[in-house]
């Protein structure tokens, strides 16, 4: 599975508590279009196998593949969040950034084939809408340094004390 | 209209043609949605008195009002037709995705026509439908259908219900599956698979607009969060199969066939047990922040690698009514019935028949020959391979046992009985010709009533009547003249939940109670910042009545009659002899007066048949002008 190289936080899923209820896809679309649209929402869950579900956003990898590859510049990252922002002008719905990203966290609008990403909700007071309605508290806006720490803790639980 | 496009999408599948039906408004406030729309569709589109395997018999299926907005566990879909199985009204529901995408395709409902001459699958990609050849997918089960449908269409987003063998094979408790949640009961498989369509596939990319999207959020968000509380705790963390130790107590766990209603091996089928050696992960429907749904995964021994749902229903069938204490053989044999497209509590009420046959020396080891066990097998209570081969026998109708199996416990013991002169029919456990739900009604004589009188048959989900009797509101042992009310209010409850649809489980979620005074202003609330109407409280109260009329009234001009309403014999004639239940019956008397007041409760006749007057009352005149008295 491909790792992000990021520094950046971005909105990461508990594959053990996501339960695929897709809460997150109906507020996520609602923030950003004004309807329930789990198609045009910005995290998608991921019913993988049977018993393994989980959600995916941006990553907000560095050095954005997604950036890279778009031939009009119409994607830019912000360099103190990593949060990508899309250009609707010059976007043109080619499609290269989705292909560039290992995620699967770029998707087409149905309706003006312009690319659409996570932008965490940057501009809410509240921050990401999702995270905020997860009802399992699966979704969180960490770091993957914050995520590690807390795999280096669970690990150390796990040897010492015993299984969860 | 808001909640609504106002349009029915029509099939076809004998010309291949397909067209839409408009619907005023008024329509919609009258049935709704779920199973009040799917089977007022079903009144309006059926060749009345057809054979339900024929062309004549449509799959209606309805929306939900509250599919593709945030309103928690409001993802779910109706779906009715004729039942192969009862005669009359078989009106399921599911909680899936399909609802939703069924919503964004822009159709209020689907009816579908007619047979095919091949199999086929139909593709309703927003307002576009076409039908396609279905033969390369005969045979696989549920999943992998559903799989092979978003590769061959290119998008793993699409919505797929479909059928397994056993609806391929027109058995008649054949169910209809949607990403691992089924159309479960009165054997809607068999409707698809008579018409031969194997699948069908939805893509809806428009979104969903409400009346006034900001109180809807605001509403929806505070249930949300209560449903993370106390009054969904069961459910969250061990899931339906939290019942079984509290049922074994009240002696209600059906065991044997009905025989008992105490399990010896009840720990073992616990949820605290299963959870504990084979719970894998949980699981939400659509837009559920509930999510009861516990996914067993065994992981050694014969069974290895069988993942199923452990839920009440499908355990008390596959377990204890089977004798079965080895609980892996059971989860195996609930993946069979989920991927074969089989309903886990008519498939294991039907082989805990046959087990009782077997043990009575009616059958033989030989009537249960089959390719794997050409000299048949030990068909006791408690053998779980024999549970686990005969699910596999029923969906493909293997051998004389298959066969036999696959028409369900009515129309298998008439046949035993009338070939061997037996009495089989004692202990077939059948409502209506619909297997039993996982609470034994001798010793709870309001559900008993509830029951009977179901329009589907034995459903423990048509009815909440059980609710007073456990919760010790009435004396569940004994009769007196409340329960015509009690069995009445508590269907209609049940029934405003199944037409929005709403899962119940978010029952006590709106103000921490669950009766009308506290479910009923908050869910008026949802409906009219969804559509903009101006539901009140007895507006919503009216929903379940009009379910609940729509249903009788496809009965009974299906030739319904006061008979119909009848117990299993065993009930009836046969005592328990362990646990609390113990020595109760429910007696012709008790039966006949139960029914004189329930009728009496609904404004009905005493023959069960609904005055004019009443139809007219609750919107339903042209209903009035085909049965009404």
């Amino acid at each position: 599975m491909p790792t992000s190289t990021s520094k950046y936080q971005y909105i990461a899923c508990d594959p053990e508590k996501c339960v695929g209820c897709q809460i997150c896809e109906y507020i996520c679309s609602q923030t950003k279009t004004g309807e329930f649209n789990t198609f045009r929402s910005r995290i998608r869950t991921v019913r993988a196998h049977k018993v393994l579900i989980t959600a995916v956003a941006c990553r907000t990898c560095e050095d954005a593949p997604c950036v890279i590859a778009c031939p009009r510049d119409a994607l830019s990252q912000d360099p103190a969040t990593g949060i990508i922002h899309i250009d609707a002008n010059r976007c043109d719905g080619c499609a290269w950034c989705i292909e560039a990203c290992d995620f699967g966290a770029i998707s087409l609008n149905p309706a003006t084939k312009l690319a659409e990403i996570c932008n965490q909700c940057e501009d809410l007071e509240d921050g990401p809408q999702c995270v905020k309605w997860c009802p399992k508290e699966a979704l969180e806006l960490t770091t993957p340094d914050r995520r590690a720490q807390r795999a280096r803790r669970s690990l150390a639980v796990e040897e010492v004390i015993g299984p969860r | 209209m808001y909640g609504y496009s106002g349009k029915i999408l029509h099939i076809d599948l004998t010309t291949g043609k397909d067209w839409v039906e408009s619907k005023p408004e008024e329509w919609y406030k009258t049935y709704i949605g779920g199973v009040s729309m799917a089977s007022r569709l079903c009144w309006e589109n059926i060749e009345v008195g057809c054979d339900p395997l024929s062309a004549g018999n449509p799959i209606c299926i309805a929306g939900g009002l509250f599919a593709g907005t945030p309103v928690p566990v409001g993802g779910k879909y109706g779906m009715a037709s004729k039942s192969p199985l009862t005669g009359f009204i078989g009106d399921s529901l599911s909680g899936s995705w399909l609802a939703v995408g069924l919503k964004r395709s822009g159709w209020d409902g689907i009816v579908v026509h007619g047979s095919s001459d091949k199999w086929v699958s139909i593709f309703i990609d927003d307002n576009k439908v076409s039908i396609r050849d279905a033969s390369h997918l005969i045979g696989l089960g549920t999943s992998d259908t559903e799989e092979a449908i978003r590769e061959e269409y290119g998008d793993d987003q699409l919505r797929v219900a479909s059928i397994g063998p056993a609806g391929e094979n027109l058995v008649r408790i054949a169910n209809v599956s949607n990403d691992g949640r089924k159309a479960g009961r009165t054997g809607q498989g068999a409707v698809w698979g008579a018409k031969r369509l194997k699948a069908m596939a939805i893509r809806g990319t428009q979104g969903v607009a409400v009346h006034d999207p900001e109180t809807l959020l605001k509403l929806s968000y505070d249930i949300l969060q209560a449903a993370q509380g106390p009054h969904t705790q069961k459910y969250r963390v061990l899931g339906t199969s939290s019942n079984v130790l509290n049922m074994n107590k009240l002696g209600l766990l059906p065991t044997h066939n009905y025989q008992e209603g105490t399990f010896e091996d009840a720990e073992l089928m616990s949820g605290e047990y299963l959870h504990e050696h084979y719970k894998a992960k949980t699981i939400a429907c659509a837009q559920c922040p509930i999510a009861c749904e516990q996914v067993g995964h065994v992981k050694e021994g014969p069974y290895a690698g069988a993942i199923g749902h452990i839920e009440y229903e499908s355990l008390y069938a596959l377990g204890s009514n089977c004798g079965l204490s080895d609980m892996a053989a059971a989860i195996k044999a609930i993946a069979n019935c989920n991927e074969l497209g089989l309903d886990t509590m008519s498939g294991g009420v039907t082989i805990s028949w046959a087990f009782e046959c077997y043990e009575r020396g009616v059958f033989s080891k030989e009537d249960f020959s089959c390719e794997k066990y050409p000299e048949g097998f030990e068909a006791n209570f408690g053998n779980g391979e024999a549970v686990v081969a005969l699910t596999e026998m029923i969906a493909h109708q293997e051998g004389y046992m298959g066969k036999l199996l696959a028409q369900g416990t009515r129309r298998a013991s008439q046949q035993v009985d009338e070939e061997r002169g037996t009495e089989s029919y004692k202990w077939a456990m059948n409502i209506k010709g619909l297997e039993t739900p996982g609470y034994d009604a001798r010793s709870l004589k309001t559900f008993a009533l509830g029951l009977a009188v179901g329009t589907r048959g034995g459903c423990h989900n048509r009815s909440a009547a059980y609710d007073p009797d456990i919760k010790g509101e009435v004396d569940r042992f004994s009769v007196d003249e409340t329960r015509g009310r009690l069995a009445k209010s508590t269907e209609e409850y049940a029934a405003v939940y199944d037409t929005l649809p709403l899962c119940k489980f978010i029952r006590r979620c709106f103000t921490g109670k669950a009766d009308r005074a506290g479910a009923w202003p908050a869910i008026a609330n949802l409906i009219n910042a969804t559509t903009g109407w101006d539901f009140d409280y007895d507006d919503v109260d009216m929903i379940g009545e009009r379910a609940f009329t729509i249903k009788k009234a496809f009965n009974i001009r299906e030739g319904w009659t006061r008979d119909d309403d009848h117990l299993p014999y065993r009930w009836q004639h046969d005592k328990m002899t362990l646990g609390p239940s113990a020595g109760h019956l429910v007696t012709d008397e008790e039966l006949k007066y139960l029914k004189d007041i329930y009728y009496e409760a609904k404004g009905w006749t005493n023959d069960g048949l609904i005055p004019r007057e009443k139809l007219i009352s609750l919107g339903m005149d042209d209903v009035a002008e085909e049965i009404g008295v």
